[in-house]
């Protein structure tokens, strides 16, 4: 029985499982007591409390990464029922009325460290690479910031709501586990930080990156970025601003050298 | 001679820790920062509503520093410590400056100034924000300032590190860390001649609350475990509107009320004009008429409406659905925002998405249902600090008298009673008394890093020698302690459940020690936790491996979390009357005389218990007054 049944009230939970980041995966499943509005993190900590398969195997914990569950800290990215999502905010009633089966997998673009958790250190290290940071002067007071219209607030607040989950590397056909493609979520930091007036210093710096090679030429504008995006980001606005002041940037740096 | 360079360990990536590190960094020392996350997942993230501060625009509506000062006060129930406070206020407009200049996306006017909203506690619009997700937004900044010296070589990041124990010399000074790579598993030592803590609070010792997962007190324990005081452990935050869930409470946001949300119950009013619960409480809230609504807050509190301070907003909640108005006879009450023009709800975006997320209802349309969660620890570990007199400034109400401040650069800034060891942000006993008001926790936190981060430079630039170039031996002997505790851990057989003996002690501190703590369930809820430190001996681990065993590390935590909670449960019991969040229905008003006193609690490692002193509180400058928001 799959559909929660009326009278054990349990449903079916296939997780992946992998004890290394180098052994081979394998599944186990685990029936687990239904409950009103439980999301796929409560069904890991119930699987935590009484870790016990279907065929009666004791077996670990799974691994995973949780922290703010309100879906602002992007520590939960998985993917449930072959999509990539933050498993706080994927809830068990909808995933029933999909049938079959709950399963829960690691993303498959990163490496995984064991079970769900996988190493997302590459989207961290490639916002160093762009400079993603406002160059102040250091902390002493040096009076308030420049002044901004609202327009240009409400389009940086949205960019600056990417919490790093990863989901839209996930989708991207360009980016893969062993490419240097960027992805969507730097290009939309490089909007972000050029988008600042004192960010905007080291504007040329990020564009000079985004002509590199794993820059954003290999986007291959497949636009499941933003259909994916959590925080309903406007991504593909972003790759082709990014793309167009690349654009320029580069025939002026051909022609001026700089 | 020193034959290494000195360092700083900061633990913790949150606000307080991201801007200590950077500030510490700018003073020129190397800093050596420990997360159990990549810091930009630190809790940070899920404050909401915004950032106090006394700006230009603010000044000119009339208000005041003095008056953030002593609004902090008096929502504190005066059991802040006043410098400490006084410096914050005082330096909140350069905060705000600051964060802007960082790049913060802070809401704007039609000039392109900041933006402000109303907020808790306060009858100014002094709260500056970003959407309703403030607290990402600020964190994003510091995370990007931090990023820019990791890049430099001044700050090393330990993400997925866990603290595991203070190591302290001969002398009792703390000279480094020993750690556990939550990964590999790999323990080690870290010397460093100053640690910050900036870890936050401990929700998780509650079960459900607001916070993250990560927010289980733990580090703060060993802290206390290892010699560092406590500061009124006692006192919890309970926010008046979460949305209760299966794994956690999810926190709606105070600027929905200071963006002119609304709280009220279905009821209706009998012939003598009293509300009496409503027959039919459980039907469509969109068909219930404006006369069978009862506005609680706007009723009693006609002068603060819906934004008085935090505590006083959750008991009339709670109240109110005990006695019988919840919606639908249970415990919920309507948190509405449906009236509100639509500009303003886009303010609001990033809560009405939780909410609808989780709920399946559009907040737009149909009131929220919301319910009081614990929310945050204004105790924590005790810290002093070095005051400054002073003449007052323009504002100050003080009748001429002098102000006392906070004095910069002062190395004890922050320090707890163990030398060399920090304590910053949440975690940090000293400002919110026994209410923090809403919007002023990212400011604490931003404040005590970039403040109080050069004290912890000056203190370690006067020290002779480098943390590393003590004996070996020093930190050895922690990570062999540290190590034997494992080896117990993973070979244990008793068969006790970590998560259920969790569970249970969520369930019994939520039920008796939040909103009303009433003796005798107080007495009770002692004898269970004599009962948890039993059962955590029989404790037994269903992942006994050595690769990212996050069973390890929960239960570690476990033990921790019940010796806190201990030392909760043991100044509410003592505590004697009602402050603040603390609401003690045996001692329903506030007794200056003898509890205008921080409960200092100390661990006994000899007995494993907690030892309970009081402390005066100095009232250098505000002397307490009545504290009742006003209510008819």
């Amino acid at each position: 029985m799959i559909a929660p049944n009326e009278s054990t009230k349990t449903f079916r939970v296939k997780v992946k499982r992998q004890d290394t980041a180098d052994s081979a995966p394998y599944w186990e499943r685990f029936d687990v007591a239904y409950k009103p509005s439980m999301n796929v993190i409560s069904v890991l900590q119930a699987i935590a409390m009484n870790p016990t398969t279907v065929d009666g195997k004791e077996t670990t914990p799974p691994v995973f990464l949780s922290a703010c569950l309100e879906e602002v800290c992007g520590s939960c990215t998985a993917v449930v029922n072959g999509q990539v999502c933050q498993m706080c905010s994927r809830l068990v009633d909808d995933l029933l009325k999909e049938g079959g089966e709950i399963t829960i997998e690691p993303m498959t673009k990163f490496p995984v460290v064991r079970d769900l958790m996988v190493d997302r250190q590459r989207m961290f290290d490639n916002l160093e690479k762009i400079q993603g940071w406002v160059p102040i002067d250091g902390t002493t007071s040096l009076g308030p910031g420049p002044k901004e219209t609202q327009d240009n607030q409400d389009i940086r607040y949205a960019l600056s709501r990417c919490m790093t989950c990863g989901c839209c590397l996930e989708v991207c056909p360009q980016f893969t586990a062993d490419n240097g493609f960027v992805g969507a979520q730097v290009i939309s930091q490089v909007r972000y930080f050029n988008r600042h007036d004192t960010g905007a210093q080291l504007a040329g710096d990020r564009l000079d990156q985004m002509m590199e090679p794993g820059g954003i030429a290999d986007c291959g504008n497949a636009q499941n970025c933003v259909k994916i995006c959590p925080k309903e980001i406007p991504l593909t606005e972003s790759i082709a601003e990014v793309g167009r002041t690349t654009t320029v940037h580069s025939i002026k740096k051909f022609f001026t050298g700089k | 001679m020193a034959t290494n360079q000195k360092r700083v360990i900061v633990v913790g990536g949150g606000l307080a820790g991201l801007a200590a590190a950077v500030r510490v960094a700018e003073a020129g020392l190397d800093v050596d920062l420990f997360s159990l996350v990549p810091v930009k997942r630190s809790h940070s993230v899920c404050a909401q509503g915004g950032i106090n501060a006394c700006t230009e625009p603010v000044r000119q509506e009339g208000f005041s520093e003095w008056n953030h000062f002593d609004e902090t006060l008096y929502g504190g129930d005066f059991l802040n410590h006043q410098p400490p406070v006084y410096e914050m206020t005082h330096w909140a407009p350069k905060i705000i400056d600051l964060m802007d200049r960082m790049g913060v996306p802070f809401n704007r006017t039609a000039e392109g100034n900041l933006d402000r909203r109303y907020f808790g506690g306060s009858l100014f619009r002094r709260t500056h924000f970003s959407g309703a997700s403030t607290g990402q937004q600020l964190l994003y900044a510091l995370d990007e300032q931090t990023r820019k010296y990791e890049a430099a070589g001044k700050v090393k990041k330990y993400e997925f590190w866990e603290f595991l124990w203070p190591v302290l010399d001969s002398s009792g000074a703390c000279k480094g860390i020993v750690g556990q790579d939550i990964r590999t598993m790999e323990m080690r030592a870290f010397p460093a001649d100053a640690v910050v803590m900036a870890t936050g609070g401990c929700g998780l010792i509650f079960g459900k609350s607001t916070m993250s997962v990560i927010c289980n007190g733990g580090a703060a324990s060993r802290c206390y475990q290892a010699g560092a005081w406590l500061g009124n452990p006692e006192m919890i935050q309970v926010h008046p509107t979460a949305i209760p869930g299966e794994d956690k409470c999810r926190l709606m946001s105070e600027s929905a009320r200071g963006e002119g949300g609304r709280v009220w119950v279905p009821a209706v009013k009998d012939a003598s004009g009293n509300w009496t619960p409503h027959p039919d409480a459980g039907r469509d809230p969109r068909q219930i008429p404006e006369n069978e609504r009862w506005y609680i807050l706007e009723e009693k509190y006609p002068e603060y409406k819906n934004l008085v301070s935090r505590d006083v907003a959750t008991r009339e909640i709670f109240f109110t659905c005990r006695d019988g108005f919840g919606v639908g006879g249970g415990r919920m009450a309507y948190l509405d925002i449906t009236h509100l023009p639509d500009e303003t709800k886009n303010k609001l975006h990033a809560i009405l998405e939780i909410y609808e997320k989780f709920t399946g209802d559009d907040p737009r349309e149909v009131p929220m249902k919301i319910f009081p969660a614990v929310h945050y620890s204004m105790g924590g570990l005790y810290t002093v600090y070095t005051e400054e007199k002073r003449v007052p400034e323009a504002n100050d109400e003080s009748d001429g008298e002098p102000i006392f401040g906070m004095k910069h650069g002062a190395p004890n800034n922050m320090m707890t009673n163990v030398p060399g060891l920090y304590a910053f942000g949440e975690v940090n006993y000293a400002y919110h008394g026994a209410t923090r008001l809403g919007a002023n926790a990212l400011l604490n936190c931003i404040f005590d890093g970039i403040f109080n981060g050069p004290s912890v430079a000056n203190y370690v630039n006067g020290l002779d020698t480098a943390a590393a170039d003590l004996d070996a031996s020093v930190f050895d002997a922690v990570v062999e302690r540290e190590k034997a505790k494992e080896k117990k851990l993973l070979g244990a057989t008793g068969g006790e459940n970590p998560y259920k003996l969790h569970e249970e002690m969520g369930n019994w501190m939520n039920d008796y020690c939040t909103v009303i703590r009433d003796a005798e369930n107080l007495d009770k809820l002692m004898a269970k936790v004599q009962e948890w430190k039993r059962r955590y001996e029989n404790v037994s681990l269903a992942d006994t491996g050595m690769w990212t065993n996050q069973n390890l590390s929960f239960t570690r935590a476990l033990g921790d979390m019940i010796i806190y909670a201990e030392a909760i449960v043991l100044a509410s019991i003592d505590r004697k009357e009602s402050r603040g969040c603390h609401y003690r229905p045996d001692y329903p008003e506030r007794i200056d005389d003898p509890f205008l006193k921080t409960s200092l609690v100390k661990y006994d490692a000899a007995k494993n218990a907690p030892v309970l002193e009081f402390e005066d509180v100095p009232l250098p400058m505000v002397q307490p007054r009545e504290r009742s928001y006003g209510k008819k």
